[in-house]
């Protein structure tokens, strides 16, 4: 049961991104941003919380996820360092991801060569 | 200069003949049903170099020499090379040809650049600038993706309108009084834009400059689409071609089975995924380099108006959200 | 060719009529499923963290690491895009995806050197999407040092 709610959640976070790439021509990278921060912006509302509340990972993997935590990120550093967090939450938050990120495309870049398609 | 121009169209007194043609093509032009009319097919992209970039300009050098060594002639013997390429600063032919030592011109007309340098070639070789010139242009998948569009490691879809950058290199070779299919007239094309900002609907963007400038043709020449055994536009696909057919019908030309679209010619589009077609300078130029060629000499074809079409925007103006300018040559090639 | 704004928007038209209508329904259920999947999967791993002994938030970025390490490797074999082909959006807004964008465009730079062709190049595509996800949570945090 908890993962049927985690496959539908996340199914219908892609599913909606799906709808506009046919519907609006919006490029991937369009996507990304617009998911981002809708993410943050639900998640400073506090509306996302219950999705993933619901949703599991199915709320936290999608692009959305990741600006939901960037809102919790901010919103717990200015609880605990006041007006200065509000510059600093969200790059601790992320910080993780990103380096994991960067150090995974310089290591691939080691090993792999563009290849053509088809 | 003697020729006739009448409207947008040029008459040559001379006698020019292409002489000689070589083609170049990539791996999935090479599955394709046009396979056995190319000079060389690759059986990898990268063509042993280390750079996409590298491999384009390879495989421009090996086709013009290539197209010099069918002709019986030697690089020394050719009085210009015109050639062009997608690639900024037409780096692609540039550097492909940077050893061979010809007076050179280099042109761009995106897609249409095989009808361009054809166009000038031909030009230079009626007022009497020389006798013998090269053609030519290519065009790579993966350079044009890197420059154009994305990383081609992405995980995004091609819409159905998408056409398939032709990797590839052509060049003709224009002698003055020589044998072979003669360039018996062309049409230059304006630059026609048509509003079409959808740089994944390529097709639809040319088919303006297309209608155009074959309209201007028949108008010209007074010939219409049954004067020709085929009428070949460059590289609008499938979605180009039937926007092409529904205004020529509209303008009073009536459309047969001679009408028809290299880009369409060159992929087999249910086996090879190539949604609407083949695109690229090299789509025009290997298909009629390697296989249009090849008719007009076994007498397959005796009248053959090719029509190489390009879609002149940039990656910057298309971030700018810019439309897309399109241009279109119409070049009449008759059997000898 | 008729130019006038009049023209222009008839050609469109036509052009809309004659262009092919990607297969929405499929489209959308390939990327409902797939992405589901993925998501399934991550709170596989996200179990498997926790019950291993890590904290919620450490888990979570270990969720990311699997994640990201996975689509590094199918990005560089070349499968990612494949991938991406039959699932779209569903390899897209993942994590996978976002790893995607900063790998592809990596490995496509590499041409140009470590520096300006890797180094430049791996945000293209990401880059802004951390600009405007720092950019609305700067927006969120000082809404909510006044709020709070």
């Amino acid at each position: 049961m908890e993962y049927l709610k985690v496959f539908v959640t996340g199914g219908i976070i892609c599913a909606i991104a799906e709808l506009l790439i046919d519907k609006t021509k919006l490029t991937s990278g369009r996507i990304l941003v617009f998911y981002v921060v809708t993410g943050c912006i639900l998640g400073g509302l506090g509306i996302y919380e219950y999705i993933e509340n619901f949703g599991g990972a199915g709320a936290t993997v999608p692009l959305t996820g990741f600006g939901y935590n960037l809102a919790k990120g901010v919103m717990k550093e200015v609880d605990e360092a006041g007006f200065l967090g509000i510059f600093t939450g969200g790059f601790k938050s992320a910080a993780g991801g990103i380096g994991i990120a960067i150090l995974f495309s310089l290591i691939a870049c080691v090993f792999f060569k563009p290849k053509s398609k088809g | 200069m003697s020729c006739k121009k009448i409207g947008q169209t040029l008459f040559f007194e001379k006698e020019i003949n292409i002489t000689s043609t070589s083609s170049f093509a990539g791996k999935k032009e090479g599955e394709g049903p046009l396979s056995k009319y190319f000079d060389f097919v690759s059986d990898d992209d990268m063509f042993g170099e280390s750079t996409w970039e590298k491999a384009e300009s390879k495989f421009v050098k090996l086709a013009f020499e290539k197209a010099v060594e069918k002709d019986g002639s030697k690089l020394s013997d050719l009085d210009y090379i015109v050639c062009g390429d997608l690639l900024n600063q037409c780096s692609g032919t540039v550097f492909g040809t940077r050893d061979m030592n010809v007076p050179y011109f280099g042109v761009y007309g995106a897609c249409s650049t095989f009808g361009e340098s054809i166009t000038l070639g031909s030009i230079l070789i009626e007022c009497g600038c020389g006798k013998k010139i090269l053609a030519g242009t290519s065009s790579h998948f993966c350079s044009a993706e890197k420059q154009f569009r994305f990383p081609l490691a992405l995980g995004n879809q091609r819409p159905l309108s998408s056409t398939w950058t032709v990797t590839g290199s052509g060049a003709v070779i224009l002698t003055e009084n020589g044998k072979g299919p003669k360039i018996e007239c062309i049409t230059t094309g304006k630059i026609i834009d048509m509003g079409i900002t959808d740089a994944s609907n390529m097709g639809a963007a040319m088919a303006g400059a297309a209608v155009d400038t074959i309209v201007s043709h028949f108008k010209d020449t007074g010939r219409d689409l049954q004067y020709y055994d085929v009428v070949a536009t460059g590289d609008l696909g499938y979605v180009g071609r039937d926007i092409l057919i529904k205004y020529l019908e509209e303008s009073g030309y009536k459309c047969g089975e001679n009408l028809t679209d290299c880009g369409i010619e060159i992929f087999d589009r249910e086996k090879q995924d190539t949604h609407s077609g083949g695109s690229g300078c090299a789509c025009s130029a290997i298909t009629y380099c390697g296989y249009f060629h090849k008719k007009l000499l076994d007498g397959d074809i005796k009248r053959l108006l090719i029509v190489p079409t390009g879609a002149m925007m940039s990656s910057t103006s298309g971030k700018q959200g810019e439309s897309i300018p399109s241009i279109a040559y119409a070049i009449s090639i008759e059997r000898q | 060719m008729d130019t006038s704004k009049k023209a222009k928007e008839e050609y469109s038209k036509i052009v809309d009529e004659l262009t092919p209508k990607s297969k929405i329904l499929k489209d959308v259920f390939r990327s409902f499923v797939s992405g589901g999947l993925i998501c399934v999967f991550g709170q596989f791993l996200k179990e498997f963290f926790l019950n291993g002994g890590f904290e919620k938030e450490e888990a979570a970025l270990l969720v990311n690491m699997v994640f990201i390490g996975i689509a590094a490797l199918l990005t560089g074999i070349g499968l990612y895009s494949k991938l991406g082909k039959f699932c779209g959006g569903g390899t897209i807004v993942p994590i996978t995806g976002f790893a995607n964008s900063m790998v592809s465009s990596s490995i496509e730079a590499k041409a140009e050197g470590w520096i300006l062709g890797i180094g430049a190049a791996m945000f293209s595509i990401a880059g802004p999407v951390i600009v405007y996800g720092i950019t609305s949570s700067m927006v969120v945090g000082f809404i909510y040092y006044f709020v709070k």
